[in-house]
């Protein structure tokens, strides 16, 4: 096996096995949290913390805040994130709350994951590095 | 009349055709409002509060209408083009050909996800990801990341033989076909087909990966084998729901369009076996 090609497979090897480290600590994560979610009327726990080097923050949406200019065009109110907002290193990621109190994002939306913190470490592990940008609408 | 094929069944040439007309919307602006539109949908429509394209209904006819709207773009381009779909029960692994450099393009790297080969692939030039949440312009995928696995035949048999519609609360919650279907609730169909896919399709702005439509022409397709199953029951709820379209109410973005119209889909194509 010529050399570069050599580097460049163990290289692929040890991203993949990066990849599943990452899946681990989300998925690990994601269930030693689900012990805490009482139903979907509890109000999630508000945190900050650096999460493979970048800044995670949830806390309790302010009031008039980014969902008040209705960009999402869909003629609703008060946001979808039961009045949550995620940010990861400042930026705002959209988050939606399930009727089961479940979360999703913008960049994980077809698997559910049961708290903001939760959805937020799987939104760091699926940008790999890349930082969120507002999104362009219509 | 548009006949619907299986894309395993496609000739050489009907993918090529198919590519290109794709290649063409992109070029000219069209395909990037279907994404547009797709996400503003996806991140409006709420359990507790209005809802269109997903978690409610009207998401069957809602995407059977855009498909629609897609298809007749395709077809502006090259009147021969129908849209293919994907039965991801057969057709169930990355070696699979809708995967090859002559359709689609297969998974991403390792290293960023990015497609490598084929026409959607950042470095043909033709397919720029403008619509996005984040940095990335490429296309990206990680098809069947962690071992996950599509849904079998027998997952969407036990979906097909719920003969109850929808059910209240009429949304991520509820019991019944549509939401099984759509995978909020038990085996997980549609939903998982597109966290399988990874990348993009896993982001509300899935429609940048042209398998958005190959995987949604088949969750249509299950639709009509449902009905044909089920010939007494149809769509619900009837009548006065509130932030749910009903049988008889129109449908946003079109406003000129109900569920009721879309319920007969052989009035505008039909597929190549029997649904």
């Amino acid at each position: 096996m010529p050399e570069l090609t050599r580097r460049r497979a163990l290289g692929a090897v040890a991203g993949a096995a990066a990849a599943v480290a990452v899946a681990g600590t989300a998925a690990a994560a994601a269930r030693t949290e689900r012990t805490v979610v009482s139903g979907p009327s509890a109000e999630p726990a508000s945190f900050d913390e650096v999460f493979q080097g970048r800044r995670i923050q949830g806390a309790p949406a302010r009031a008039g805040g980014h969902h008040g200019g209705g960009h999402h065009g869909g003629g609703h109110a008060g946001g979808h994130g039961g009045g949550f907002s995620v940010r990861i290193d400042g930026e705002e990621l959209h988050v939606m709350r399930n009727a089961d109190g479940t979360w999703i994002s913008v960049v994980n939306h077809y698997e559910t994951y049961p708290t903001p913190r939760a959805v937020a470490r799987a939104a760091v592990a699926e940008l790999q590095g890349a930082a969120l940008v507002p999104l362009v609408t219509a | 009349m548009t006949v619907r094929k299986n894309q395993a069944q496609l000739t050489a040439t009907e993918k090529r055709r198919f590519v290109d007309a794709l290649l063409e919307l992109k070029r000219n602006g069209q395909y990037d409002a279907f994404v547009t539109t797709h996400n503003a949908f996806i991140m409006g429509d709420t359990d507790n509060g209005e809802r269109v394209g997903h978690r409610s209904p009207s998401f069957l006819p809602w995407h059977r209408r855009f498909l629609l709207q897609f298809e007749r773009q395709l077809q502006a381009v090259d009147p021969s083009v129908a849209l293919p779909y994907w039965d991801w029960t057969a057709d169930r692994t990355a070696a699979s050909s809708l995967w090859a450099a002559d359709f689609l393009g297969g998974t991403g790297r390792s290293r960023d996800g990015q497609v490598m080969d084929g026409s959607f692939a950042f470095t043909s030039g033709k397919w720029p990801v403008s619509i996005r949440v984040d940095g990335r312009g490429f296309l990206r995928r990680d098809l069947g990341a962690g071992g996950r696995q599509l849904p079998t035949r027998a997952d969407v048999d036990s979906v097909l033989a719920m003969a109850t519609y929808d059910t209240p609360p009429w949304n991520s919650a509820s019991d019944g076909f549509r939401n099984h279907l759509e995978g909020w609730r038990g085996v997980n169909l549609h939903n998982r087909v597109h966290v399988w896919v990874g990348g993009q399709m896993a982001t509300g702005v899935s429609p940048n990966d042209p398998v958005f439509w190959l995987h949604h022409a088949f969750i249509d397709k299950l639709w009509a084998e449902w009905q044909a199953r089920h010939p007494g029951s149809t769509y619900l709820p009837a009548a006065g729901t509130p932030n749910v379209v009903d049988l008889r109410e129109t449908m946003r973005p079109w406003n000129d369009v109900t569920p009721a119209d879309m319920l007969d889909h052989t009035r505008h194509y039909t597929f190549d076996t029997a649904a």
